[in-house]
């Protein structure tokens, strides 16, 4: 029977460390450092809030910590979507002004491997800019360091909120070097293809309302007009 | 006063079996976690059976539908005064008057909500006359769908898939919008549906 027990206990003790271990994988984490850094090509800046009650709409099954906005916006309570949500944003430029219009969909990956410290989502955006034209932007992202970092902390604290300085590119896919793929829609680069990168920079998060003081970044190198 | 030594041996011989059992554990818990977290999907969505036809030429088509007003999530329309939902706050920029951005529920041929999408309308000098729509089906990926700017005489507007993602990545084709008053079901509040209608090829039933 001690054998027994032994065994049980140093199963839990097992499955413990296993779960530091994952938490504490020196090996994950994103790069804080945009591939699209070193292109050539001009850059499109467009920054959103990441607090739903800035956004025009936002929703999702009702349930999650985020409130849909605005209260009486329909809820993706269906099974199919469950595990999806919509924003609708304006987005602004490099200095704050409005730039442009974008619907972004994001539903949790069956990809997500938790051993691998990736908790994937795809995602993809329809954006129109009045400069550009529309473009569609399919991407694969990594909230990993942004649950590691910033959600659980914020849980774990008495406060039940967090506040620093974060910031972290969540894209990474499914281009090489976790680029996102663009696709023109309309205007000057109808058809055109292009590249782009998304990144949150984090300085205040509640455990109970989700992103208080949070910016998306979305930075597409645009392709140049023959 | 003998058997004291062996007694002791005894113990420290079970102790360290004890111990040997209690290494064995924590080797069984790590391996354990690590098989269950990696066979067992952290995510599952939720799938419905696509209820696909084959076409002629090895495609395949298929039908979504978009009841109104029940499956509009949001319409934004510069100067309307009724917004969907209630409380809409939508912005009065100079580049969204002549725009208009909706979003929606998407349904199966069985009436099922299997995802959502998003359709943008607007002119602009700059860039023209633009429909489009992005349907995302959680379970099975996305397309991003260019429509013509004027529908045809019969109602219908036709449309270029011009990118998917997933299951539509390497699929060509066109999508046809239609909207469409007649409701089955007589009960039913709504005033009558989207059809969108997709015909998809991959790349190797082109190439033959």
């Amino acid at each position: 029977m001690k054998y027994l027990i032994s065994l049980l206990v140093g199963m839990v003790i097992g499955v413990v460390v296993f779960v530091l271990l994952l938490y504490y994988n020196p090996f994950a984490g994103n790069p804080s450092v945009s591939p699209l850094a070193v292109s050539e090509l001009d850059l499109a800046d467009f920054s959103y809030s990441l607090v739903a009650r800035d956004s025009i709409a936002y929703t999702n099954d009702g349930e999650s910590r985020m409130q849909p906005h605005p209260a009486k916006v329909l809820q993706l309570w269906e099974p199919a979507v469950k595990k999806t949500r919509a924003l609708v944003t304006v987005l602004t430029d490099s200095r704050g002004q409005p730039a442009g219009l974008g619907v972004k969909f994001s539903s949790d990956s069956e990809t997500t491997r938790l051993i691998n410290a990736e908790v994937l989502v795809d995602s993809v955006w329809h954006i129109y800019s009045p400069e550009y034209g529309t473009f569609f932007v399919d991407q694969t992202e990594n909230l990993w360091p942004y649950l590691h970092d910033i959600v659980v902390p914020a849980r774990m604290s008495g406060g039940d909120s967090w506040r620093g300085s974060w910031y972290r590119i969540t894209s990474v896919g499914p281009g090489a070097l976790g680029i996102a793929r663009v696709k023109g829609g309309s205007g000057d680069f109808a058809d055109t293809e292009a590249e782009a990168i998304e990144s949150i920079t984090a300085s205040a998060y509640s455990a109970i309302t989700g992103p208080a003081a949070m910016t998306g970044n979305l930075t597409i190198a645009i392709p140049r007009q023959e | 006063m003998s058997g004291a030594p062996c007694a002791g041996a005894n113990l420290d011989s079970q102790e360290q079996d004890l111990l040997k059992t209690f290494y064995l554990g924590i080797v069984l818990g790590i391996a354990a976690a690590a098989a269950l977290i990696y066979v067992y999907p952290v995510v599952d969505q939720h799938r419905e059976p696509s209820l696909i036809s084959v076409l002629p030429n090895g495609g395949n088509s298929e039908s979504f539908y978009i009841r109104l007003p029940g499956d509009r999530i949001m319409a934004g329309v510069a100067g309307s005064t009724e917004s969907t939902p209630p409380a809409l706050e939508w912005p009065e920029h100079d580049f969204l008057a002549n725009m208009q951005t909706e979003l929606f529920k998407v349904r199966n041929e069985k009436g099922v909500v299997i995802g959502a999408a998003s359709r943008m309308s607007g002119t602009s000098e700059q860039h023209g006359s633009f429909v489009e729509w992005v349907v995302h089906l959680p379970a099975r990926g996305s397309m991003f769908v260019t429509m013509a700017a004027n529908p045809s005489p019969d109602g219908y507007r036709e449309g270029r898939l011009r990118a998917g993602t997933r299951e539509f990545l390497t699929l060509n084709g066109a999508m046809v919008e239609r909207f469409v008053n007649e409701v089955d079901d007589s009960d039913s509040d709504d005033m009558g549906q989207i059809e969108l209608v997709t015909a998809f090829v991959g790349l190797a039933e082109e190439l033959k």
